[in-house]
């Protein structure tokens, strides 16, 4: 079954406490050469059916009314086939 | 004066913000989030907490609670709304009021008796206050920074919607030191720190919240 995946993510000019919490992690960790950390989130959404250009509408809709707040964040969505076949859990 | 407090699950405040109405004069009617209907309430109150435990973002569930489409609708009618923190954020959500709350700048809670500049005092909310006093009152907040795009804050601005402004410190990266906004019909308020939690001497930081409750004797909608 084909997963429709939304990426949200803060705007550019919206300020990323998490991502700047992050950032400041990785170099005490010994992680070198990492500029900037933007910290977003992901939804899978498993659909039912076809992905047909009417469920990515309504997925663009979902998204703008309730995964995303459009005021702060911005988001993207695409059909990941992979998704669907890869356990959940990856070594 | 009814005045209904909505309780949603994880919220923390209303048991405080219905004392405080009905010190503040008035008539505390208990509203929960799951029903329909306001029950003829002449006011409404979002209290603080952590309403469906804050996931996906602040207030972003909540928004879609039962009773928000009566709090929208009757909003939209010109009923005074009062969201303090998590309500204000509910607000936000709700497109009630512009910008959004995000994550404090400096990335800890913030817990302090707050100073505050009441900058608009034409609100139902605020007619107790002189324009420009001073006041403390309790902030507790983890996402308290409001955000808005340069043309949103200006026009707030501008408009003289800016309803308290945080002095001293700016305590949660908020733009321009913004603690509270109202809408453009100026009968919906937002604010983040919580005058619930300053109107007795006996606890707190002293009385200093008692104008938001007092006010709406006052509002001219008898």
């Amino acid at each position: 079954m084909p997963k429709v995946v939304v990426d949200v993510m803060p705007k550019p000019e919206i300020l990323d406490p998490q991502g700047k919490a992050v950032l400041g992690a990785l170099p005490r960790l010994g992680f070198d050469g990492v500029s900037d950390v933007r910290q977003g989130k992901r939804f899978e959404l498993e659909v039912d059916g076809e992905v047909t250009d009417e469920v990515l509408a309504r997925v663009h809709e979902m998204a703008g009314t309730l995964l995303s707040n459009p005021v702060i964040e911005n988001f993207t969505v695409h059909v990941d086939e992979a998704v669907a076949d890869t356990p959940d859990v990856v070594s | 004066m009814k005045v209904g407090v909505v309780t949603f699950p994880g919220s923390l405040d209303d048991v405080d913000a219905q004392r405080a109405v009905r010190i503040g004069g008035h008539e505390a009617v208990a509203l929960w989030h799951g029903d329909h209907g306001l029950q003829g309430v002449d006011a409404v109150v979002l209290p603080g907490g952590f309403s469906y435990g804050d996931y996906l973002r602040c207030g972003a569930i909540s928004r879609f609670s039962p009773v928000m489409t009566e709090v929208v609708e009757a909003a939209g009618k010109g009923m005074p709304v009062l969201g303090i923190c998590n309500g204000f954020q509910i607000l936000c959500e709700s497109h009630l009021l512009p910008g959004a709350l995000i994550r404090n700048d400096h990335r800890k809670f913030a817990c302090r008796d707050q100073l505050l500049r009441i900058e608009n005092v034409s609100t139902p909310w605020t007619s107790s206050y002189a324009e420009g006093q001073e006041v403390t009152i309790v902030l507790k907040n983890g996402e308290g920074g409001f955000v808005a795009d340069v043309e949103t804050l200006d026009r707030l601005e501008g408009e003289g919607r800016v309803v308290a402004r945080y002095l001293g410190d700016n305590p949660n990266g908020s733009l321009r030191a913004i603690a509270g906004i109202t809408n453009d019909r100026g009968n919906v308020v937002g604010l983040m720190p919580h005058p619930e939690h300053a109107v007795e001497d006996l606890t707190g930081a002293g009385t200093d919240g008692l104008g938001f409750f007092t006010s709406l004797a006052a509002a001219t909608f008898a």
